[in-house]
């Protein structure tokens, strides 16, 4: 019996021989929500009946020979996906009791390809933070030391992975919400190109920057997992339509000593300025000898505007904010107010009561920017610092195939340390949002620790649909490093012996 | 730019969002901290920029006018805090 702790490849090569069955694993993670979650509170929704029939329907079909690489294998999806027929709240008291009538694209996709779905995490609400704290249902705590932050919004997918709860969850990312909790929690984590997969049922935040995506230990586990994940869906507008990939093929390449020869690594010298925390610098630097010696190339290349790319972010993502959330009213669902003298009052209280600070802050932001009067000094000039930002990326490929560097400028910080001063939190994001206001692929894997052994995440982007480059070269990385295999003390463990001996490491 | 209390109060009703009286200092003076950061931006220079509303290039896909969806009313109205006869319920608009 395997150990809960595998990799979605190694589950299933377990599932497909038979030494485990979806429902021993699938129990195992329910046990592990138990005995782990009260300390990392990851999960806002469990179903145990329903993961468990879908646990024995995958066996059934494992029995007989079928199915696919991921039949069978549990996992969390971000609670701002549309899970049907269960809680969907993206962790506000506006959604506190609202069941999905429909899944996301994503989750359907997931569920037709056999994953069984144990529970929503939790997250910061309507994904608007970089620390899961501003949850209705209380902070995520990160299993590497319970006093400290996962990152956000994706706290709770990246919690139940790195602590091995699940081997695979959904997250979403708006300015970072997949890859800085993956930095932050030492596990991988890919934000695909825009389009690459369908928003529909994804609950929206800022539509031109949302974009569901996978975390997993490993990059060729996010492979499998976007295999499925992405694709044409005619729900959502915005959805590209192109041929379809298997992002996994490349990894399989064998390839000899230099793996990487001929990649060429661009380093912006905006993302290796002061500012960044010194121990994540030295990480980042290791990371990157170490990507010479499986043969890249390492160049300097500039984004000259890319400083701009968190005041763009803070308007253009708010100011999608504030038009999204106008749906919240208290009329056809969600929370309404219980006292009102009127229509408008009832608007009033039922958006005071239902959203936290947070989202309050920033549809206020987000309406300012879009008023009378202030539109083009803020809104329409953010729009065009998003062109100038683009382009300075667009001259970058030119010359290298992949950007590389910190995905976040510290490790976890202690919980309640940013709360009080929204901008402290916002610069959280400096390494992440461009990619989003962009348009192209960004990931983040762990390379390293800090002195007091907080996971370190090396971001790599591409330009549009290059996810297979990227997802190469951190496979590649992944041959050759072990950092991805660290598990924190707070952590899933099997009760009975594993036939991979595991490692957890303070 | 700097933000006044009537300022927010007008933000607050244009959001449809109430906020205490106590409460206006704390959230002009937080609003006022994001402002200060977004102000960034008037110093560069975008002259001639298009501006980039989008990561794709493309128009809004087309299809056929057909009816295609089942009649899901029932099910999407379940989830309403009050409805009548297939209405959503709502306050009188004081006029």
């Amino acid at each position: 019996m395997t150990a809960l702790g595998g990799t979605v490849v190694e589950l299933a090569a377990d599932l497909r021989a038979r030494r485990v069955s979806s429902v021993e694993l699938t129990r195992q993670a329910l046990d592990a929500i138990e005995a782990l979650d009260p300390t990392l509170n990851a999960f806002i929704s469990i179903e145990p009946e329903h993961a468990l029939a879908a646990a024995r329907h995958a066996d059934s079909l494992l029995a007989k020979g079928e199915g696919g690489p991921l039949t069978g294998i549990p996992i969390a999806h971000k609670d701002i996906l549309m899970t049907a027929g269960m809680r969907t709240t993206c962790a506000s008291r506006m959604l506190g009791e609202f069941v999905a009538p429909y899944d996301a694209h994503v989750v359907g996709a997931l569920r037709r390809a056999g994953t069984v779905l144990v529970g929503k995490t939790n997250m910061d609400e309507f994904a608007m933070g970089s620390s899961s704290e501003s949850s209705h249902f209380g902070p995520v705590c990160n299993p590497w030391d319970a006093t400290r932050v996962p990152g956000g919004s994706s706290g709770g997918s990246a919690a139940a992975v790195a602590a091995r709860i699940v081997a695979a969850a959904t997250g979403t990312d708006t300015g970072g919400s997949i890859r800085q909790p993956a930095s932050l929690t030492g596990i991988t984590g890919l934000k695909p190109t825009y389009g690459l997969c369908s928003r529909y049922g994804l609950v929206a935040f800022a539509s031109s920057l949302d974009h569901p995506g996978p975390f997993a230990q490993t990059a060729e586990d996010c492979g499998l997992l976007l295999n499925v994940m992405a694709g044409h869906d005619p729900r959502d507008a915005t959805s590209i339509d192109r041929p379809r990939e298997d992002y996994t093929l490349r990894l399989r390449e064998p390839r000899g000593a230099k793996p990487l020869s001929g990649v060429r690594i661009g380093l912006p010298k905006e993302y290796f300025g002061a500012g960044s925390d010194p121990e994540v610098m030295a990480s980042i630097h290791r990371a990157l000898d170490q990507l010479r010696s499986l043969g890249a190339t390492v160049v300097d290349v500039s984004l000259p505007n890319v400083k701009l790319a968190v005041p763009v972010y803070y308007v253009i993502a708010p100011a999608e904010a504030s038009s999204n959330l106008a749906r919240f009213d208290g009329v056809r669902y969600g929370h309404r107010a219980a006292n009102y003298r009127d229509l408008n009052d009832m608007y009033c209280r039922t958006r005071a009561e239902g959203f936290g600070d947070e989202v309050k802050r920033r549809i206020l932001v987000g309406t300012y920017v879009l008023s009378h009067g202030y539109y083009d000094a803020y809104y329409l000039k953010a729009q065009q610092v998003r062109r100038l930002i683009a382009e300075d990326f667009a001259r970058a490929w030119r010359d290298c195939g992949v950007i590389a560097g910190p995905t976040s400028p510290t490790t976890a910080f202690p919980i309640g340390e940013k709360s009080d001063d929204p901008v402290q939190m916002y610069l959280n994001d400096i390494f992440t949002v461009a990619a989003n206001l962009t348009g192209g692929p960004a990931l983040s894997i762990p390379c390293g620790v800090d002195g007091a052994g907080l996971p370190v995440g090396l971001q790599l982007q591409g330009d549009h649909f290059s996810e297979s480059r990227l997802l190469d070269i951190a496979h590649r990385y992944q041959q050759a490093t072990e950092w991805h295999r660290r598990m924190p003390p707070v952590c899933a463990k099997s009760t009975t012996s594993s036939e991979r001996p595991r490692e957890a490491v303070r | 730019m700097s933000l006044s209390e009537s300022d927010i109060h007008r933000l607050a009703y244009l959001a449809r969002i109430e906020i205490d009286d106590g409460a206006i200092e704390a959230v002009r003076d937080k609003l006022q901290g994001i402002l200060g950061m977004i102000d960034e931006l008037k110093a560069v220079d975008t002259t001639g920029v298009v501006p980039m509303a989008h990561a794709q290039d493309v128009a809004a896909p087309l299809r056929e006018d057909r009816v295609t969806e089942p009649d899901e009313h029932a099910a999407f109205q379940s989830v309403a805090p009050a409805v009548e006869r297939g209405l959503y319920l709502v306050p009188k608009v004081i006029e």
